[in-house]
């Protein structure tokens, strides 16, 4: 196996094509995803623990986003990135990088970035109103794999798959 | 494995060149897409086409050929040519794999298992078919999102279907790739040679779900010689290779058996093992590395289906002392004949020599001056070792493996002299919980991501 960056990948069968997520706590963010040309996830709420905020910046516009999953807008969001979303982009350079990050929504990164709040800084687009359904509906759709049963059913196709020492 | 036995695993089998030529060609094609084929695509499909003169593909995959030229690709005409690629390929992996086992005088039994015709198809590999059809017109280099949001749904709609489960698996983990990589036409490299596979697989995988046919059973001992770990984004498996001593005194097979889990992409490193908590037999018999005895559970070539229910723990052994006793003597089967690919091959081997770094950093082993690379990027953050640990190495329990031209040894256990003390560390030493007090403390701190995420799940799934 060899990595993106590495020599000629053409003609091998195991390459590693991305780097796997970097471990991180998910007591505060469970969900974070870059998709549907978004950073995109879902923040526990820090006083009702039946509650979630759905966050989402989107690729190019930098439009962003906060509300609970029943599409109420987020009080924190006045002008400027809440909360919700500073943690969103603090946890997505965690498992990401600060690059790939900023590379999926085209942020100029310039010199170098420390963090998901120096990301959201550069940010140059408007609290923008968009469905927290979709990303809710995901993020249930991602909690769902840990709810299907084990199978012993064998998967020979995982062996271009190999498990890595990435994220030690 | 012996000086005498790396060397004549290193002689290039005849022919084997010029296949490859011919898939890399067909790969460059379906990067571009069926849909819009130019003329190297043309005189790519047309050698496949010669390679395939005489067998019995020799008529579907002409009509395909023609059929695509045309720039009229049916469903058919796309299985013929992954059928086509398929067969180069297997024809590669039964070359390679007949020169380790005659390098290594090891005796495997050809596939008996009658292979009937697959069974009828349910919607939902339908619409997988539509999509490894769809995305063989555009190519790697069309795909965008609404082509993978497309996928999405083709998972959703196999992983509700138990027996469609590795097609769900293959295209979760390719469309997260995708996903990564969107948009491919600006990326400067494609692997082409690893989504054709990946794209081939998938398709043989949906002309109809895969006969259960029936399979003997065996009973024993099953001596583990090691664990090799595969993950992707949604999925684990782990894969225990061992030797079986039969209870009725036959001789010894060496024989592969693994159980696999869904995960999501921020379950990593030891945390994997919590996820197969539903197997604790397998998983204490490689924590504290102990044999088993199976009764009745079925096999299929050199496949053991996994049964907790028919296993039962036995006595410590070392892996290497079965390694060492077991394998010389130890016969094998064929894999069933959809899984013949180079990718597929991973035999257990001992070698008992020093790890030394070439020029150019890479590890490798050495047995009487002769060399093999050592797949440091495939030892699993779910276990103890590292590329630190196997440079120390002065025996290595591994699976001989593979790609793009070369033999890999891929380590799943060593034997190091760490301080002065001879130390042993295995892939599956933290199966039952990390050892390292170090890596167990980091894992503490990170807390549990399994626990949090089926927290989650209980409040927010079922409303």
């Amino acid at each position: 196996m060899t990595n993106a960056d590495g020599a000629d990948w053409r003609r091998r069968s195991v390459v590693a094509v991305m780097p796997p997520a970097r471990p991180r706590k998910l007591a505060k963010v469970p969900f974070v995803e870059l998709a549907d040309g978004r950073l995109q996830g879902v923040v526990s709420s820090g006083s009702d623990v039946e509650r979630v905020y759905v966050s989402s910046v989107t690729a190019g516009t930098h439009a962003y986003q906060c509300s609970t999953n029943n599409n109420r807008p987020c009080g924190g969001l006045r002008g400027m990135p809440c909360k919700h979303l500073h943690a969103l982009a603090d946890e997505a350079v965690l498992q990401y990088g600060v690059d790939r990050v900023a590379r999926y929504l085209r942020v100029d990164v310039g010199d170098g970035l420390a963090d998901g709040g120096e990301l959201l800084a550069r940010l140059d687009g408007q609290a923008e109103p968009a469905s927290a359904a979709v990303v809710f509906s995901r993020f249930l759709r991602h909690l769902a794999y840990l709810e299907l049963p084990v199978s012993t059913v064998a998967l020979p196709e995982l062996h271009w798959f190999p498990a890595t020492g990435a994220g030690r | 494995m012996r000086g005498t036995q790396v060397a004549r695993l290193h002689a290039v089998p005849a022919g084997l060149s010029d296949a490859l030529d011919v898939v890399a060609g067909f790969d460059d094609a379906l990067t571009d897409g069926f849909g819009r084929i130019g003329e190297r695509g043309v005189a790519a499909l047309a050698a496949l086409a010669d390679a395939l003169a005489g067998t019995p593909l020799d008529g579907p995959v002409t009509a395909a050929v023609d059929a695509v030229t045309a720039g009229s690709a049916a469903p058919e005409h796309l299985a013929a040519l992954a059928g086509a690629r398929s067969a180069l390929l297997g024809a590669a992996h039964d070359a390679l794999l007949g020169q380790l086992d005659e390098a290594l005088g090891r005796a495997r039994s050809p596939w008996t298992t009658p292979t009937t015709g697959p069974s009828e198809a349910p919607p939902a590999l339908t619409a997988a078919r539509a999509w490894w059809h769809e995305v063989a017109v555009t190519g790697w280099r069309g795909v965008d999102h609404e082509l993978l949001s497309a996928a999405a749904g083709v998972v959703e709609a196999c992983l509700a279907v138990p027996e469609l489960r590795r097609t769900a698996v293959l295209l979760d983990g390719l469309a997260a790739e995708l996903r990564a990589c969107v948009p491919v036409a600006t990326m400067a490299q494609v692997p082409a040679r690893r989504w054709a596979d990946l794209w081939a697989r998938g398709v043989l995988l949906t002309q109809g779900a895969p006969p259960t046919g029936e399979a003997s059973t065996v009973s024993g001992r099953l001596l583990p010689l090691g664990v090799d770990v595969h993950s992707h984004d949604t999925a684990v498996q782990v894969q225990v290779h061992a030797v079986l001593e039969p209870a009725d005194g036959g001789p010894a097979l060496l024989v592969r058996t693994g159980v696999a889990a869904a995960k999501v992409d921020t379950i990593v490193g030891p945390a994997i093992w919590r996820l197969l908590s539903a197997h604790p037999l397998l998983l204490t018999a490689l924590a504290e590395r102990r044999t088993l005895t199976v009764t009745d559970l079925p096999l299929r070539g050199g496949d053991l289906s996994w049964f907790d229910d028919r296993v039962q723990l036995d006595e410590p052994a070392d892996p290497f002392a079965t390694a060492r006793v077991l394998l010389p003597v130890a016969s094998t089967a064929a894999s069933d004949p959809l899984d013949r690919h180079p990718t597929g091959i991973a035999e257990p081997v001992l070698v008992e020599g020093t790890a030394i770094r070439d020029e150019d950093g890479t590890l490798a082993v050495e047995v009487d001056g002769e060399r093999v690379a050592l797949a440091v990027d495939r030892l699993p953050a779910a276990g103890p070792l590292t590329a630190d640990l196997v440079a120390a190495a002065s025996a290595c329990l591994g699976l001989l493996r593979w790609d793009d031209g070369r033999w890999l040894l891929q380590p799943l256990a060593v034997r190091a002299t760490v301080k002065r003390r001879t130390v042993q560390a295995h892939n599956g030493d933290w199966a039952c919980g990390v050892t390292d007090p170090k890596v167990a403390k980091e894992e503490a701190r990170a807390g549990d991501a399994v626990a949090v995420l089926r927290e989650r799940a209980g409040r927010l799934l079922r409303r």
